[in-house]
C-alpha cells in the first residue's frame, strides 16, 4: 500500500503539524516504504489469531481509588507559555 | 403519510470515583481551575496512566444491572483527535473489547405499556477538560480539572420511536446509575450528558433513514425538545423532496432548533489503535460475582414489589421508583401510616408539586416521611378533612413542625361533635328559609344537588372544620323534619 502527498497533508492537518510541500513528498515516500513491510506481514494467514492488544504477555494492575496528587498548579503553569485566572491559554478555538 | 422517528442514545455518565481514571488527582466538582489537573492529566512527557479499580467496579455494577455480559477482558484504545482540552491528543477509551457487552432494559410509558430498549455496549473512557471561549487576551482558556474523570459511555440500539420514549429511557438509565450510587447523575453539572441519533422513516418501512447526531444535550427537557424539533426538520426536508445529510448537529435551546456543527475541518478520522501504555484488564468470575452480591434493589425490582406489596398501579409505582430517595420516602410514609395509596398520592401530587414549585430537592424537604405519615393518619382517623389537610401540609412545607402541632396551633381540628354540628345546621336552616322552602317542595331527584348549597354554607360557617359526613347526616335529618 502506498500513500501519496495528499494523504500526508491530511494526516498533518489532523495532527496540527505544519509540513512543507517538499517534506510531505519525502514523508509520503518513507511511509510508503514502511507500509510495504506491513503489506508483507499482512500476507501471513492469521485466521484464528486474536488481535494483539499489547506486546507484553501481562495484565493491567489496577490502583486503589485514592487521591494521591496534590495541587501543583503553580509549578505546572510556570512552564506554560500563557495563563490567566488559573487557566492555560491557547490560540482561540472557534466552534 | 405517517412518519416514525427512530432514536438511539449515547449517554455519558461521570463515575463517582474519588480520583481520576488514570491518575490520583481528585475529581471533586467545583474546584478552582487546574488545581486538580496533575502531570498525568496534562500529558507531561514521561508520565504513565494507571487504571483505577473503582471505575471498573462501577462499570461492572452497571453491566450487571443491565443484564449485560461483562467483558472479562477489556482493552483501552486511543481515539486520536486534536482539541486543546485534550492535552494528550487522544482520548483513552474502549472500542473492540469494552467492559460491558449487549444488554437490555425495559421502559415504562405513560399509557402503562412497556418497551424493551437494547444496550449495544457500554465502555469506560476518560473525560476531556473544558474550553472557555470568553476572551482571554484574544485566546481561549483551558481548565483541565475534568480531564481524566472516568466516564462510562452507554450506547443504546436505535430502539426508541418517540421523544417521550427517549426521555423514558434516559430517566431509566438515570435511575439505575443513581440507585447503584455509581454517579450523582446531576445533568446540570455535566455528570450525565446525552447525544441523540435521530432519523425518520415512513411507518412500516424496514430500512433506517439517514441519521443526524445531536451532541451534548444536558437536560431531560432538552432531549425531548431537541428530538422533536429535529424529527420535524427531517420530515419537512424529505416531504419537500430533499435528502438528509448525515451530520452532527447542536441543539439551541433559546431558538428551539438544531443547527449543523459545520466546520471547515477535515472529516474526523480517529485512527484508533490499542493503547500501548495500558495492558488488557482481566476480571475473573469471582470478582464479578462478588460485585453482583452487593447490588442494591434496582428500580424494576422495586417497582414490581410496590405493585404487589402496596397494590399501586404500575405507572404510579414507576413514578415513585424513578429515584431511590423518593422511593424510600414513599415507602417509609406508607409503612408508618399503613395507608400506601394515600401515601402514594401525597408524595406524587402534593409533595412533588411543592418540591417543583419551590425548586427544592427531596433531600432538603423541611419534613420527614414519618411526619407526612403523621398527616395521613390524621386524615384517616377523622381529625381533619382532606381539605384542611392541604392547609396543614402547607404549614409543614413552611417548616411549622409536624401535623399534630400545626392542627393544634391553628385550631384546625375537625368538628365531629354532634351538639356543635346541630347548632351550625340549625343556624343555616333558620337563616335561609327560601332555600329550605325550595328544597322541601322539590322532587327527590333534584334534592341531592340542592343539598350542596346547605353543606357549603355550613362548611363556610365552620371554617371548613366541620366533619362533612356528620354534617350530611344531620342536615338530611333536619331538612326532612321541615
Amino acid at each position: 500500500m502506498a500513500v501519496n502527498k495528499n494523504d500526508i497533508e491530511k494526516l498533518a492537518e489532523l495532527s496540527r503539524i505544519d509540513i512543507s510541500d517538499e517534506a510531505a513528498a519525502n514523508v509520503a515516500q518513507s511511509i510508503s516504504e514502511v507500509l510495504g513491510l506491513v503489506d508483507q506481514l499482512q500476507a501471513v494467514d492469521t485466521t484464528g489469531v486474536r488481535p494483539m492488544a499489547h506486546p507484553l504477555d501481562a495484565v493491567q494492575r489496577l490502583r486503589r481509588d485514592e487521591v494521591t496528587e496534590c495541587d501543583q498548579r503553580e509549578q505546572l503553569q510556570a512552564m506554560a507559555p500563557a495563563t490567566e485566572d488559573g487557566l492555560y491559554l491557547v490560540p482561540r478555538v472557534i466552534e | 403519510m405517517e412518519w416514525e422517528t427512530v432514536i438511539g442514545l449515547e449517554i455519558h455518565v461521570q463515575l463517582a470515583t474519588k480520583s481520576k481514571i488514570f491518575s490520583g488527582a481528585s475529581t471533586a466538582f467545583g474546584a478552582a481551575a487546574n488545581t486538580q489537573a496533575c502531570a498525568i492529566d496534562l500529558a507531561m512527557p514521561g508520565t504513565l496512566p494507571v487504571a483505577n479499580e473503582e471505575a471498573f467496579r462501577f462499570a461492572v455494577m452497571f453491566g450487571l444491572a443491565m443484564n449485560s455480559e461483562i467483558g472479562k477482558r477489556s482493552v483501552f484504545e486511543r481515539k486520536n483527535y486534536f482539541y486543546p482540552d485534550l492535552p494528550k491528543g487522544y482520548q483513552t477509551t474502549q472500542l473492540e473489547e469494552p467492559i460491558v457487552g449487549p444488554g437490555v432494559t425495559n421502559i415504562e410509558l405513560a399509557d402503562g405499556s412497556q418497551r424493551a430498549v437494547r444496550l449495544h455496549h457500554a465502555h469506560l473512557e476518560e473525560d476531556a477538560g473544558k474550553s472557555l471561549h470568553e476572551d482571554y487576551q484574544g485566546m481561549s482558556g483551558i481548565d483541565l480539572n475534568r480531564a481524566g474523570t472516568p466516564l462510562i459511555e452507554i450506547v443504546s440500539e436505535p430502539d426508541m420511536r418517540s421523544a417521550e420514549e427517549a426521555v423514558a429511557y434516559l430517566k431509566k438509565i438515570h435511575s439505575i446509575i443513581t440507585y447503584l450510587g455509581i454517579s450523582d447523575g446531576e445533568m446540570s453539572q455535566g455528570s450525565m450528558r446525552c447525544d441523540a441519533n435521530v432519523s425518520v422513516r415512513l411507518k412500516g418501512e424496514e430500512k433506517l433513514g439517514n441519521r443526524c447526531e445531536i451532541k451534548n444535550i444536558n437536560s431531560f427537557k432538552f432531549v425531548e425538545k431537541a428530538i422533536k424539533v429535529e424529527a420535524e426538520r427531517q420530515i419537512e426536508i424529505i416531504e419537500d423532496g430533499g435528502k438528509i445529510a448525515q451530520e452532527t448537529r447542536l441543539y439551541d435551546a433559546d431558538k428551539n432548533e438544531t443547527r449543523s456543527m459545520r466546520s471547515k475541518e477535515v472529516a474526523n478520522d480517529y485512527r484508533y489503535f490499542p493503547c500501548p501504555d495500558l495492558l488488557p484488564v482481566i476480571l475473573d468470575d469471582d470478582y464479578i460475582e462478588t460485585i453482583r452480591r452487593t447490588l442494591p434493589e434496582l428500580p424494576d425490582a422495586k417497582l414490581n414489589r410496590f405493585v404487589s406489596e402496596y397494590d399501586l398501579s404500575s405507572y404510579d409505582a414507576a413514578v415513585l421508583t424513578t429515584d431511590r430517595v423518593t422511593a424510600d420516602f414513599f415507602e417509609t410514609a406508607a409503612k408508618v401510616s399503613n395507608e400506601p395509596k394515600l401515601a402514594a398520592n401525597w408524595v406524587m401530587v402534593d409533595l412533588a408539586g411543592y418540591l417543583n414549585k419551590s425548586d427544592t430537592k427531596l433531600g432538603e424537604c423541611p419534613f420527614t416521611a414519618e411526619q407526612l405519615a403523621g398527616l395521613i393518619v390524621r386524615i384517616k382517623d377523622g381529625t381533619i378533612s382532606g381539605k384542611i389537610a392541604k392547609q396543614v401540609f402547607e404549614g409543614m412545607c413552611n417548616g411549622e413542625g409536624d401535623a399534630d402541632s400545626i392542627i393544634e396551633a391553628r385550631g384546625l381540628k375537625q368538628v365531629s361533635d354532634t351538639g356543635a354540628l346541630e347548632k351550625l345546621v340549625n343556624d343555616v336552616i333558620a337563616n335561609n328559609p327560601a332555600q329550605v322552602q325550595n328544597y322541601v317542595s322539590a322532587d327527590d331527584s333534584k334534592r341531592p344537588k340542592m343539598l350542596g348549597f346547605f353543606v357549603g354554607q355550613i362548611m363556610k360557617a365552620s371554617k371548613g372544620q366541620a366533619n362533612p359526613q356528620a354534617v350530611n347526616e344531620i342536615l338530611l335529618k333536619k331538612l326532612n323534619e321541615q
